[in-house]
């Protein structure tokens, strides 16, 4: 079991409280997923630059020297460091950032890149988390969270979700694949690389292979229930908006509300139950296979 | 009337009170928030109104009481009742009335999937329409949708009847459309009426069991 939040901010001036409104949601899924917990934020867009979100392994890391290696190598515009995270922003291009941190960086790994999405996980109690994070001073127009009852692999950082699938594209998962190991070797096989064992890392490393191939999301995720076989519910997170497709079978739960304010999703009502103007929603249960998406117009 | 406010009882509180009530007591129940198991496990004909949406494993094990849900519901939704009246004036989440007993079920908005999965002599009564797998292996009660059905209605049926006013997406194996006797008339017209919903009996199809899978055929192992 795990639990998932998505809050997408319609209304501009509800932009500066994401982090306020989407803190009690996450919060309040802890009871499907006290192991670990993730949010996607879109914010402070990078505009002829970049943005990437970087994890430490250890927990004592000196973040100047990365700074400092980073201002040598590249035009930093901007690091932000909160505990064993770091937001880089840069004038460079994202390629040659994302190669040279994997040449140079064993012990970070990347959560985020693009222009738009930041990543921040961690291990323990989501309240911690939101705390530790101060997720919700964050501003935004739209976040994705993830609280996970780990059931097929361990409980570590790495293993959190969102896990990135590409440029400003994140997924986050509620549910278990039983197809995952042979689907891993196949996609490591055709250049994808993983760095757990978690069965959705699979899924988001497929949906990161067939938008390589040139795939649209809503045709990557078309080919995934071809190709997935378990239960999810995903909740994928775009540059613009986000996108929440369930399997053929529907089991995993979800349930998606939208006011002229906000438009959200999540495993339970009762996490959207938190938002103001909840009680008058639309409120609907999305349909097996079908894709629901948001997107700023 | 006795209200409980779930901004200060707990749910294990208000279920006390509920099980502790006496036959025509009445309640109401506000701030719900989608909390889970409310109004469980009630055994007496106490009347109780529940205001705003629920979620998980609401009147589960409902025996004798009268519950409306003015708002949507959660996941297994009176799930196991045996008796009384469970009513939710807007939409219900998957295996509404799974395996009950008794009772009748009324969702006046729609039902996602596996509405009724194993119904054992419940009588459900939808207003709008219901997801897949609906009735699967139901063995008695009458399932009646006023709107349409999803994919592999009524998958390996037992003697449940399905009664469906819209379209059906797909029958499930060993589902097939019956004829509506007298006896299947008269039924219809009295969970109907007892429903409130005012659609002509005339509008339904009814659904049931080929009886082909009771018994090992080599011919079916496909279907099994």
């Amino acid at each position: 079991m795990c639990g998932i939040v998505g809050l997408f901010i319609k209304n501009p001036a509800l932009e500066s409280q994401l982090g306020a409104l989407v803190a009690p949601m996450l919060s309040e899924m802890t009871e499907r997923g006290p192991d670990s917990a993730g949010i996607a934020v879109y914010r402070n867009p990078q505009e002829d630059g970049c943005k990437i979100t970087v994890l430490a392994q250890q927990p004592d890391f000196d973040w100047s020297t990365l700074e400092t290696a980073v201002s040598n190598h590249f035009s930093l515009r901007d690091i932000t460091v909160t505990r064993n995270h770091a937001v880089l922003c840069l004038d460079s291009a994202i390629e040659d950032v994302q190669d040279w941190m994997s040449d140079n960086w064993s012990d970070l790994s990347i959560t985020s890149a693009g222009t738009n999405i930041e990543i921040f996980k961690g291990k323990g109690n989501p309240a911690e988390f939101i705390d530790q994070f101060d997720i919700k001073s964050m501003t935004g127009t739209h976040a994705l969270g993830h609280t996970r009852m780990a059931t097929e692999s361990a409980i570590t950082t790495e293993h959190s979700h969102p896990f990135s699938t590409g440029q400003d594209l994140c997924l986050v998962h509620n549910g278990s694949l039983s197809n995952h190991n042979r689907l891993r070797e196949t996609l490591r096989k055709k250049g994808v690389q993983f760095k757990t064992d978690n069965d959705s890392e699979v899924a988001a490393g497929y949906l990161s292979w067939r938008l390589s191939e040139g795939d649209d999301l809503d045709q990557a995720l078309n080919h995934a229930i071809e190709d997935l076989d378990g239960f999810y519910t995903f909740a994928i997170g775009t540059r613009d908006g986000f996108a929440v497709m369930r399997d053929p079978i529907g089991c995993k739960p979800a349930i998606m509300a939208e006011t002229d304010d906000w438009a959200a999703m999540s495993s339970e009502y009762r996490a959207i139950a938190t938002l103001p103007g909840a009680e008058n929603a639309r409120i609907w249960e999305p349909e097996p296979t079908q894709i629901y998406s948001w997107k700023r117009s | 009337m006795t209200e409980i406010n779930l901004d200060k009882s707990s749910v294990r509180d208000l279920n006390v009170e509920l099980q502790g009530g006496s036959s025509g007591d009445k309640f109401s129940v506000n701030n719900t928030v989608g909390k889970h198991a409310l109004s469980v496990g009630l055994t007496t004909a106490v009347n109780v109104e529940i205001n705003g949406h629920v979620g998980y494993y609401c009147a589960g094990m409902n025996q004798q009481a009268n519950i409306v849900i003015n708002g949507n519901a959660g996941p297994g939704l009176a799930e196991n009742m045996m008796s009384g009246e469970v009513r939710v004036t807007g939409n219900a989440s998957q295996y509404a009335a799974a395996t009950a007993h008794g009772g009748l079920l009324v969702i006046e908005g729609d039902s996602s999937s596996r509405c009724g999965i194993s119904m054992k002599g419940v009588n459900i009564v939808v207003g709008g329409n219901i997801g897949h797998m609906s009735a699967f292996m139901a063995q008695s009660g009458c399932l009646v949708v006023c709107g349409d059905a999803g994919d592999a209605l009524g998958d390996s049926i037992y003697e449940a009847k399905i009664y469906v006013r819209g379209k059906v997406k797909s029958l499930g194996t060993d589902c097939i459309e019956k004829e509506m006797r007298d006896e299947h008339k008269k039924e219809l017209k009295q969970l109907l009426s007892q429903s409130k919903m005012h659609h002509g009996i005339e509008e339904f199809r009814r659904y049931g069991s080929a009886r082909k899978l009771y018994n090992f055929d080599i011919d079916q192992v496909d279907d099994y």
